[in-house]
């Protein structure tokens, strides 16, 4: 009989390992499994690491994770193609003790994170491919195929951290396809600069760091949701839209990122700098409504697996640290009452969900993913562009007078979405928030 | 128009982009001679399939003078847009490459 491990995880990405490392620290026998090189190797995030996640999991983390810069500013722009409406914010209480968030490189994170899992005591094995999952004759999730010579490997759980493209789960039916409306795809650059330069340009002491999320127009036919996030050295810059979206448009998402590039507000931020990585991932939008059973017998989903991405915040990560850190809990708790872990024990994991941020935020705007699907257009386009030409309006000093401007500025509105439409649009996204 | 040119006709704008010269940034190990995707022999393409020669983020996919969309995925960044895509169509066949081989992101 081959060697049963306590839990399987399948996935060394934040979750996997947020996972991986709560049952190995609580004594389970672990085994993780990753298909890529080394951890980190087929993960891609924008990426902005969020401290109370990971503090719940690894207090000290600061003290030896790859952490770039930690996060005091935040601007939001609406792009047309000529310029942006913004809104920013900065503090000196951001630069505190313990910082809120952080950018952080994928790769380089990711083997730190996997580290400390190894160091807790999990066995991590790379370049091993889960190819399904053995069930017993009773549809109870035993164990899983790899790759592997000999391949097929016993637990009592396994722990499904794939991601957002995962097959297993899905090829087992335990959850289904992605539908392309319910899917971003987000293209992403990692640009190099030197850090004086890069400090200097974004007005930065320090390990300061700034967050810029760009949505709307970059250029002709060519719509989506941008960021801009600076590392120590490097900025990564991407954007995306819709999988649904693309395929539609016919727009290319290398065209959408050199664009976007090339934006008048953007192309100076980059100037000079020079491009090491191109990079793409699937984001989840579909929100609360697209969560999956999220377990059943020997069996549990963590992270981008299971649609837990707040889209509206931009909040993933966390989420998936998060939802690994509940199901560890809850199989390590089961282990040690020597329960099985069943279906209906493992309920437990779901209530813990939901009685944490991540259902309750993910429920909280269960409407969203539909409102902006349906009206990605208006919010994407129209709203931009008539912000930007009300801006221009106002700033510009031509000799009309400001009764005429203020005129010609809520004419532009009604104009473009009239005024049954502008309460609809309010009272469409005010339902959606709620 | 027919509707491969409805589909590859690019929105308008000024800039060529050549992807290859982004996935020339990347590091590959190619898995030569087991390609992770495959598509389905077809007499004309469906419009999904179609529309991956322009949603492929690595314009993995192309039409051959054929009329047939054919795949070269030593560029795939395995972001599983096309098997999304064509979910429903069935027109592909998508795994994951082989343990370690594929797109190794350095920073990702």
């Amino acid at each position: 009989m081959k060697k049963k491990f306590d839990a399987i995880v399948v996935g060394a990405g934040p979750a996997g390992n947020a996972a991986a490392y709560t049952m190995a620290k609580s004594g389970l026998n672990v085994l993780q499994l990753e298909r890529g090189e080394y951890p980190g190797s087929k993960n891609v995030q924008g990426a902005i690491l969020y401290s109370d996640a990971l503090e719940k999991i690894i207090p000290d983390f600061r003290d030896d994770a790859p952490l770039e810069r930690h996060i005091i500013e935040q601007r939001m722009w609406m792009l047309d193609e000529t310029s942006f409406v913004g809104m920013q914010y900065r503090s000196e209480e951001f630069n505190e003790e313990r910082p809120n968030r952080y950018t952080i490189i994928r790769a380089e994170f990711d083997k730190w994170f996997s580290r400390r899992v190894r160091e807790a005591g999990a066995v991590v094995l790379c370049e091993t491919t889960v190819t399904g999952l053995i069930k017993d004759k009773h549809g109870k999730v035993i164990g899983v195929h790899t790759d592997r010579t000999d391949g097929d490997l016993l637990a009592d759980v396994v722990v499904l951290g794939e991601g957002v493209n995962g097959l297993v789960g899905q090829s087992a039916g335990l959850r289904p396809e992605l539908k392309p409306k319910e899917v971003a795809l987000a293209v992403k650059e990692m640009h190099f600069m030197p850090q004086d330069v890069l400090e200097n340009r974004f007005n930065l002491n320090g390990d300061e760091g700034v967050v810029i999320e760009a949505m709307g127009t970059v250029s002709p036919g060519l719509s989506g949701m941008g960021f801009i996030y600076t590392n120590k050295e490097s900025i990564s810059v991407g954007i995306g839209t819709l999988v649904s979206d693309f395929t539609e448009s016919g727009a290319t998402p290398y065209s959408m990122i050199e664009a976007f590039k090339n934006h008048p507000s953007i192309k100076p931020l980059l100037a000079g700098s020079e491009a090491k990585e191109y990079s793409a991932h699937l984001i989840p939008e579909g929100g609360y409504k697209a969560i999956p059973e999220v377990y059943g017998d020997g069996w549990v989903i963590v992270g981008d697996a299971g649609q837990f991405v707040n889209s509206v915040h931009r909040e993933g990560s966390n989420m998936a640290m998060t939802t690994g850190l509940l199901a560890g809990e809850t199989i390590a708790h089961l282990h040690h009452k020597r329960q099985k872990c069943s279906k209906a024990n493992l309920t437990m994991y779901k209530m813990a969900l939901d009685q944490s941020y991540v259902m309750k935020d993910l429920k909280k705007y269960k409407d969203i993913p539909n409102y902006l699907h349906q009206n990605n257009k208006t919010l994407l386009g129209v709203y931009p562009r008539l912000l930007g030409q009300a801006a221009q309006n106002w700033f510009r000093v031509d000799g009309t007078d400001k009764q005429t401007k203020e005129n010609e500025i809520l004419a532009s509105f009604r104009k473009s979405r009239s005024l049954p439409g502008l309460i609809g649009d309010a009272l469409k996204f005010a339902r959606a928030w709620r | 128009m027919n509707p491969v040119e409805a589909i590859t006709t690019q929105p308008e704008s000024s800039l060529v982009v050549n992807v290859e010269d982004k996935l020339y940034t990347n590091r590959y190990q190619v898995d030569a001679g087991h390609p992770h995707i495959t598509v389905k022999p077809h007499d004309k393409p469906s419009k999904a399939l179609l529309s991956l020669t322009t949603t492929c983020p690595a314009g993995c996919y192309s039409l051959n003078d054929k009329g047939h969309v054919e795949i070269a995925v030593d560029g795939c960044l395995e972001c599983g847009t096309c098997r999304v895509v064509c979910a429903a169509t069935k027109d592909i066949e998508w795994n994951y490459p082989r343990g370690g081989f594929g797109v190794l992101f350095k920073f990702g």
